[in-house]
């Protein structure tokens, strides 16, 4: 039996398998979101997820709009501050972070700054980095979850506002960044991408149901690697999609989207 | 100097870093613990000047003292400094007001989940505004730099970006490890604004929820404007003081401004007016019809209550209640 499912839901269900039980990670709101929540819903209820606003571990009862509005904070084991998440991050008691952007590159670096013009007279201004750069630096595993687009997946970013594997080889290293940390995964509608181990270019481990390696390399704006044995992501179960539509995103605020 | 700089980033520090100057201010500063008590207009006109640089409490759109920003858009204050750190409603008012013609960025111009703000981008893409990009772990260690008392601290987020580039941090390595970490200067507000939920009329500050830097943004900022849910009495303050957040002698005014958090969410108090913040964003879409906006719902409005009262008054309150209490799930309505 087939179950029918949106982008969305295949990206948020993918992603959320990541995240083993017992571990930490630091998210903002929307789709990684999400997928924490159903994660700590369906097999990793001691997931431990924090905010940068300050909230340490809670049990999201829904959404939250904000990283620091009430929701973020329910049941949490402790409300603290942003120096202390962040530091807990940069102390190497994090596992995971869930990242987004305007672009992404070949190496895994993630512009959310400023698109087209000069930095102090940009076309399109974005928020910048958030805690993005923070966590995208101390963090061990940096994972993005994004639609694959040939304007979104670009060779180099125009602005490199949160670090990927930077220039590729050993260049985030030599730039001082933490020993060890670095992008892992990226997840899209179409496939699923890790980042080859030396030269840590991105390269195609799955492709998602319904697409070929030629159509996400065909929406992508440089070259992928591909990875000795290319799988099939497994799709969305039906266990899967009723939590994430029943308990995780009810309204349908970013399965909707 | 033997301390080796790898790199400078290219950013204009807009703050004097140098903590004897602000040992120098601190030092002058009155720390008789007397009656602080009064109307925000009056705290704004008294402590919050043209040119200054300031910075705000709370994160995002959740217990921000967003009665302060309007009362600074109906005074008209210009060419300002600001710390856009997790700025987001509050970020998009100060830019309908054009208060500020520079800003330290770390997170601006969005409002996280809710989208971004057409207003906020416009003016900051009309390149009148200087610009340093920060990250908001950034802006929080220079608070907290300030609030040691010590003119930078080290960290490790920054390095190998444009973000980096963009700043005013400086690279150096660590003459004990040999490692390349990211000095980030002290930042001392001219003006701090911090909304709160508890406060006695000497200033002492109780806050519930998460804290993001507020601690480190009172003890930083020259000057503390502090506005809250609710007056206490300082009996109270002294019957548990492990709830004190921050202590009078930093506090300089005290003003007693219910919902002072609306349309954004006060923790424990009331849930943020979705509604309404949709309509701020709908109405930027034309500048016309949020000319009209700003007028009704800032110009024309004596204080918060009014434009509270605008905007559904006490029955609204009541629903934000209901929400931030999760009540509706219980069958409140």
């Amino acid at each position: 039996m087939t179950t029918s499912y949106n982008a969305m839901e295949l990206m948020i269900c993918v992603a959320s398998r990541e995240l083993e039980d017992g571990s930490t990670l630091a998210v903002g709101t929307g789709a990684p979101c999400a997928a924490a929540m159903l994660a700590q819903k369906l097999n990793s209820p001691n997931l431990a997820i924090m905010f940068e606003a300050g909230s340490v571990s809670p049990q999201l009862p829904e959404m939250p709009i904000s990283v620091g509005d009430s929701r973020a904070s329910h049941k949490a084991v402790m409300v603290s501050t942003m120096g202390a998440i962040m530091e807990t991050c940069q102390r190497g008691y994090v596992d995971y972070t869930f990242l987004g952007g305007a672009q992404i590159d070949i190496y895994g670096n993630l512009n959310s700054t400023y698109i087209g013009g000069t930095y102090q007279k940009p076309k399109v201004r974005f928020p910048g980095s958030g805690g993005a750069n923070d966590f995208g630096s101390f963090c061990w595993k940096m994972m993005v979850l994004t639609v694959q687009d040939a304007r979104r997946f670009v060779e180099k970013c125009e602005f490199i506002t949160t670090p990927g594997w930077l220039q590729g080889g050993n260049s985030r290293y030599e730039a001082g960044l933490p020993e060890g940390t670095g992008p892992y995964k990226v997840f899209t509608n179409m496939a699923v991408m890790d980042f080859e181990p030396e030269s840590r270019r991105m390269r195609i481990i799955s492709t998602n149901p319904g697409y070929s390696v030629k159509d996400v390399q065909d929406n992508c704006g440089f070259e992928l690697l591909k990875a000795p044995k290319i799988t099939e992501t497994l799709p969305p179960t039906e266990i899967e999609l009723k939590i994430l539509r029943e308990e995780v995103d009810p309204h349908r605020y970013v399965i909707g989207r | 100097m033997t301390m080796n700089i790898i790199k400078k980033g290219k950013g204009e520090l807009f703050t004097d870093p140098d903590p004897d100057r602000a040992r120098t201010f601190f030092q002058k500063k009155s720390k008789k613990m007397v009656n602080k008590a009064m109307t925000l207009s009056k705290a704004i006109e008294t402590f919050v000047h043209d040119g200054e640089y300031f910075a705000l409490g709370g994160f995002g759109a959740n217990r921000t003292p967003i009665a302060a920003c309007h009362e600074i858009l109906r005074q008209g204050r210009k060419n300002m400094g600001f710390a856009g750190h997790t700025a987001s409603h509050d970020f998009e008012i100060l830019c309908a007001g054009e208060v500020f013609d520079r800003v330290d960025a770390g997170y601006i111009v969005g409002l996280e989940a809710r989208g971004l703000s057409v207003c906020a981008r416009r003016y900051m893409q009309t390149g009148k505004v200087k610009v340093t990009e920060w990250t908001n772990y950034s802006l929080s260690a220079r608070l907290r730099a300030a609030a040691m008392g010590v003119p930078f601290i080290p960290t490790r987020n920054l390095l190998g970006t444009d973000t980096f580039e963009c700043s005013a941090a400086r690279i150096i390595e660590c003459p004990y490890t040999g490692k390349k970490l990211a000095l980030h200067p002290a930042l001392y507000p001219d003006v701090g604004i911090i909304h709160v939920h508890e406060s006695d009329v000497y200033g002492n500050v109780r806050v519930r929820g998460i804290l993001k830097s507020d601690n480190d943004l009172a003890r930083a900022s020259k000057r503390v404007i502090v506005t809250c849910e609710r007056l206490i009495t300082n009996e109270e303050i002294r019957r548990d003081p492990t709830e004190t957040t921050f202590p009078y002698f930093l506090v300089d005014a005290v003003c007693e401004v219910p919902y002072g958090g609306y349309p954004g969410t006060m923790a424990y108090e009331y849930f943020s007016d979705e509604e309404h913040l949709q309509e701020w964003l709908k109405a930027e879409e034309d500048s016309a019809v949020f000319k009209d906006f700003l007028q009704r719902n800032i110009y024309d409005c004596k204080d918060h209550h009014e434009y509270i009262n605008k905007n559904g008054g006490m029955e609204k309150m009541l629903q934000l209640r209901t929400i931030e209490h999760l009540l509706h799930k219980e069958g409140k309505r």
